[in-house]
């Protein structure tokens, strides 16, 4: 135990305590009071501006779950050999900084961009079409980013079905099909809730890319948090943080009580 | 299909209710390695027939290619008649058994017995009453809203047999369904699979590499070695008349006595084995001087010190070397003049004295008790 000792102590003066005392302004900023609180309830740009970030992370918490199924699903079939490389090619944007691949998007998105020249030069369009700045860039690009977070657990949990279910529903009398409906999918769902938890805690605090690839209206709450800190309006900031830690640690709550999340998201680390 | 499950069974089965079954030249390669190198067999209607062997001998290759879940490589299987080749195990109509059960955990005992009569659209009133009935027929009563986990393997491996058996297929496959049980349990499964057999009058096809089991369950045994069949007969037959070494060493314990053959006569060839004059049953005319394996069961053999030889019966002196008790039985192991091992089984209550290492003895046993491999 005392070998934690130096490290917890680190933790505490360079991460607790910085932490607690920014959140500590919302509510002791400039004495005791709910009062920043109660402005937030209703501040037309806060409740605009929380509402997107659920929706937005709804979309693409979605959006990895449709993509990423078949791709876990893929996957957890292959043989070893196949499987190994076929991981690899998932984890590579995975290991690149989220910095980078939003700047990625931006080429890819941009008026000048590949997608772009590409239409262009096939003449399918006339003139550039408007791809950067906008909500669908945002999804599109969290939904990249993201992928790997719905990949791998599901992956983990589908590998883990035993294969002798499947040749038995498929001797018993199930169709391909049915197997999949009747066996697989209900077998993998611990994998799709830690997936889905994942994904969702991690696109509300979402920062770099809906900033890079998004328009005005695409601000999440993390923005909001960055403006407000520029503007040193710390109590403001301060709730919005609190706001934002609140929403995770209480959905990271719920989720323990799911049965069967907390060894999914076990085997989706290991 | 008929509704009538589940009643009191007729002591003959009706003809017909079971899957006639051909396998003509099944061979199945993985990888240039020929794991079935050309079996060929006619499965009758209702019949209990078991593909017994070692580990690797291709036993499951052949049960896996009758369900469908590998394509052989050359050959032919039908099923009544038709072949199903180019079916997939989902539209074969088998009932199928696997070692480690593959109960759907997320479905209850009844669920999961349903399973198969859902994919085959029997509405709901009829599955309850199937899977009730099919509940009783394997004696759990009662156990449908329990979880597999819950159960034990007994049990488990009892409701795996319910859900092969509850939408009543012509053909059930099994591949080593009570390995994983311990001895009793699996002993009175065995004998809970034979009522079952007898009373559906269903073909069995089952998986083994226990000889023993094969020989308490079967109608007819297949002695499959290195993909191919070693020979194919009735418990009885192959016990009594193993057609090679393999089948003499495989299904109970054999002695082996090597000689030179001197003639034979009237079914019956005599052999020199290290000086000793034997004679065993033969249908062949193995010529002079050709070198023979005699095989006999240890169970067959008895001491004879002292008395004179009986009719048609072979005498052979060797020296004890072990003797083992085991409860039921005692074994002893003995070496003759040329050399080799003999083992003698006598039931431990018998009268005569208990022979010690180092004695000689004069073995006993009858020539229609020796076969020639």
């Amino acid at each position: 135990m005392l070998l934690v000792g130096p490290l917890v102590l680190f933790m505490l003066v360079f991460y607790a305590l910085p932490v607690l005392a920014m959140l500590g302004r919302s509510v002791f900023d400039p004495h005791p009071t709910l009062a920043n609180f109660q402005q937030l309830a209703s501040d037309g740009v806060f409740l605009h501006v929380f509402g997107n970030t659920l929706v937005t992370s709804f979309i693409v918490t979605v959006g990895t779950l449709l993509l990423g199924y078949p791709v876990a699903l893929a996957l957890s079939r292959m043989r070893a050999m196949a499987a190994a490389v076929t991981l690899m090619v998932v984890l590579l944007p995975f290991w690149t900084s989220v910095l980078v691949r939003s700047y990625a998007w931006m080429v890819l998105l941009g008026r000048h961009g590949l997608i772009n020249e590409a239409l262009l030069a096939f003449n399918v369009i006339d003139s550039p079409l408007r791809l950067l700045n906008t909500s669908f860039a945002v999804h599109l690009a969290m939904i990249h980013i993201l992928l790997p977070y719905m990949i791998l657990p599901l992956a983990a949990v589908l590998r883990q079905i035993d294969p002798a279910l499947s040749r038995a529903a498929a001797g018993l009398g199930a169709s391909p099909r049915s197997v999949f409906r009747q066996v697989i999918l209900p077998l993998s769902m611990p994998g799709v809730l830690a997936g889905t938890l994942l994904v969702f805690v991690l696109s509300i605090g979402f920062y770099i890319t809906p900033v890079l690839v998004g328009g005005p209206r695409d601000i999440m709450l993390s923005q909001l948090i960055a403006q407000q800190v520029d503007l040193l309006n710390w109590p403001y900031a301060a709730c919005l943080s609190v706001t934002l830690l609140a929403a995770t640690l209480g959905l990271l709550a719920l989720a323990q009580t799911l049965p069967g999340v907390r060894s999914a998201l076990r085997m989706g680390l290991r | 299909m008929d509704g009538s499950f589940g009643l009191l069974a007729p002591t003959v089965s009706p003809p017909g209710r079971g899957a006639k079954i051909s396998l003509v030249g099944l061979e199945k390669r993985f990888d240039g390695v020929g794991a079935v190198r050309g079996i060929s067999l006619e499965i009758a209607s209702g019949e209990f027939l078991t593909l017994l062997g070692p580990s690797g001998s291709g036993k499951t290759t052949t049960l896996m290619m009758i369900a469908g879940f590998e394509t052989p490589t050359e050959g032919d299987i039908a099923i009544d008649g038709r072949s199903v080749i180019g079916t997939p195990p989902h539209r074969r109509n088998i009932g199928m058994v696997f070692q480690n059960y593959a109960l759907f955990p997320h479905l209850t005992v009844a669920e999961n017995i349903a399973f198969p009569l859902k994919q085959r659209g029997i509405n709901r009133s009829e599955r309850a009453r199937l899977v009730d009935a099919t509940l009783a027929m394997v004696q759990l009563p009662g156990y449908g809203a329990r979880y597999p986990r819950q159960l034990s393997g007994g049990q488990q491996q009892r409701v795996a047999l319910a859900r092969a058996m509850v939408f009543q297929p012509r053909l059930l496959l099994m591949d080593e369904p009570l390995g994983a049980l311990d001895k009793q349990l699996r002993e009175s499964l065995q004998l809970e699979m034979r009522r079952l057999h007898a009373e559906l009058g269903i073909t069995f096809v089952y998986v083994t590499h226990d000889q023993e089991e094969a020989l308490v369950m079967s109608d007819r045994i297949a002695v499959v070695h290195e993909g191919l069949i070693a020979q194919c007969g009735a418990p009885e037959e192959l016990y009594n008349q193993p057609a090679n070494r393999f089948v003499a060493s495989f299904i109970g314990e054999s002695n082996f006595l090597t000689g030179v053959v001197r003639g034979t006569a009237g079914g019956v060839v005599a052999v020199d084995c290290g000086g000793a004059l034997l004679c065993a049953a033969t249908e062949g005319t193995p010529s002079v001087g050709s070198a023979v394996t005699l095989s006999t069961r240890p169970e067959r053999m008895r001491f004879a010190d002292g008395t004179a030889p009986g009719q048609r019966e072979n005498r052979l002196r060797a020296v004890v070397t072990e003797v083992i008790f085991a409860g039921e039985r005692c074994r002893y192991l003995l070496r003759t003049a040329s050399g080799e091992t003999i083992v003698l089984k006598e039931a431990s209550g018998a009268t005569q004295r208990r022979r010690s290492p180092g004695e000689t003895a004069e073995l006993a046993w009858s020539v229609t008790d020796t076969v020639m491999v």
